[in-house]
């Protein structure tokens, strides 16, 4: 396979082009579940109200070529690449094209000196963007990119069992537990409705790590797992039944999707990891297979 | 849908009730976590500079019967002009240690913002006659296209998203979650979803 890999090129103009996308024009899955939510509200209730709103926002932002929301969140780059490929320049030309973006009015100057307050202006800064390299066995490079807002990033949560307060063993019973008790923690403040990635096992940085990785499958498919399958839906259904509703003004829609994954753990921990990603649910990729020809999706 | 124009009288704040669906239209000004601190530990405590107490007057009076947005947007400059490319509200809770001293001191009477706030700031606008005004968050590009001027801007220092923006806005979509009679919308949707929860870890 390397011998057929594609030839390195600069790609900060397909990166540029990446981040107008995910900004600006929300995925049509996402859409659709939103659509198909307005339909199960009660009419000119809050939640029908704000659902319609929403719906027209991504509507205008897609018209516009403006961002859906002001917070263009954490950039987070998920870069797979064939071999012969440089990390040091593909990381070059993302921060190029994020520098860019920001001066476009793609992204808002997100990045904050923590310390000292200070913005940089540029949205670059140290672990800013958050970029995941990893080599594959492919001809061609594929980028996916997920904008993650700061108040849906706020509501994650991490949880080790057994935990005695929420009932929550070592097992699906006690994950089910987990996940159920941070929607209702989270109410509206993450911007709901919104789709939770969840990560079973890990240490305490890969379980958030996995959990935001979930996020990247799109709302239809299913776990290959059946257990996993069964449970994300289950925990889509009972997710509702709290009845939070979008932005938690009540109503039927409280999340959109639950994303079950699971790593490997040490015999003493088991940590069930909560990455909440806002209805503006901002997540796009392209791939580049060579002759100046990206492929977006 | 009621009309609401800043600036905003007690009587008129005081006659809403949580749930109520209003348009708000007139000048606000955008303050988020720094300015909020700024307000606070510099103004309101007694701190300010010579410069910090021309501001301080200005917000006085901008204030005055006036509202705040919890927003951090995306702006452009065109010359000398900025304009407002996408302004959601942001996390309001994350100002309950201040909003209570920000609407005695500056008699703020509308605070706009997503998520809600605590009891500091319910009690509040029971004393004071204030509301708290809820947007839909991450709808950035519909409230932009509320927000026709930026009439000036404050602690651009700070940063973009958290300088003190001055918006003229028309007609922004909000409603009243928490009232100036003690009534909490929030509290009343995560105790019924409490007992939801509850019901559903019985069940499993």
């Amino acid at each position: 396979m390397p011998s057929q890999s594609i030839q390195p090129i600069d790609i900060t103009e397909y990166i540029l082009e990446l981040i107008r996308r995910t900004s600006t024009d929300l995925p049509s899955d996402v859409e659709a579940a939103l659509v198909q939510a307005r339909a199960t509200e009660t009419p000119d209730s809050p939640a029908d109200h704000t659902l319609g709103i929403i719906l027209t926002n991504v509507a205008l932002a897609r018209q516009k070529g403006t961002p859906i929301c002001q917070d263009t969140g954490t950039p987070i780059f998920y870069v797979d690449y064939p071999t012969g490929w440089s990390t040091i320049a593909l990381r070059q030309q993302i921060e190029t094209a994020v520098a860019t973006a920001t001066g476009q009015s793609l992204l808002r100057p997100n990045a904050v000196e923590t310390l000292s307050g200070k913005n940089t202006g540029n949205n670059l800064g140290t672990g800013l963007p958050s970029i995941y390299f990893q080599e594959w066995a492919e001809a061609y490079l594929r980028i996916r990119l997920l904008l993650k807002g700061g108040g849906s990033e706020n509501v994650g949560t991490q949880y080790s069992l057994p935990d005695t307060n929420l009932g929550a063993g070592r097992d699906l019973a006690g994950v089910r537990r987990c996940v159920l008790h941070s929607i209702h923690s989270a109410q509206g403040r993450g911007c709901s409705p919104g789709v939770l990635g969840v990560c079973i096992g890990g240490d305490r940085g890969q379980g958030y790590s996995e959990a935001k990785r979930q996020l990247l499958r799109p709302l239809s498919d299913r776990n290959p797992n059946p257990e996993l399958a069964a449970l994300e839906e289950r925990l889509l259904r009972e997710g509702n039944m709290l009845e939070i509703g979008p932005m938690g003004f009540g109503g039927k829609t409280s999340i959109l999707g639950v994303k079950i994954g699971v790593l490997h753990r040490l015999p003493a921990s088991y940590f069930v990891t909560i990455a909440y990603m806002c209805w503006a649910y901002r997540r796009r990729q392209f791939v580049y297979r060579g002759e100046g020809v990206a492929e977006y999706a | 849908m009621r009309e609401l124009h800043v600036p905003l009288s007690e009587a008129e704040v005081r006659a809403l009730r949580a749930g109520d669906m209003v348009s708000l239209s007139g000048t606000i000004i955008t303050a988020r976590d720094a300015a909020h601190k700024y307000m606070v530990e510099q103004l309101i405590a007694g701190r300010a500079t010579s410069a910090d107490a021309e501001l301080h007057a200005q917000l006085q009076a901008a204030l005055r019967n006036g509202a705040i947005f919890h927003c951090g947007p995306v702006m452009e400059q065109v010359s000398t002009q900025w304009r407002v490319v996408a302004a959601g509200p942001t996390t309001s809770s994350r100002e309950e240690d201040y909003e209570d001293q920000v609407i005695a001191h500056f008699g703020v009477r509308a605070i706009i913002g997503k998520g809600g706030m605590g009891e500091r700031t319910r009690a509040a606008c029971q004393k004071y006659g204030a509301v708290y005004l809820h947007a839909v968050g991450g709808a950035a590009a519909v409230l932009a296209r509320n927000i026709p001027e930026v009439t000036g801007v404050w602690k651009l220092d700070l940063g973009v998203p958290e300088a003190m923006w001055q918006l003229r806005v028309v007609n922004m979509q909000l409603m009243v979650t928490i009232d100036a009679h003690g009534h909490s919308w929030h509290e009343d949707i995560a105790a019924a979803s409490a007992d939801k929860l509850q019901q559903l870890l019985q069940n499993g």
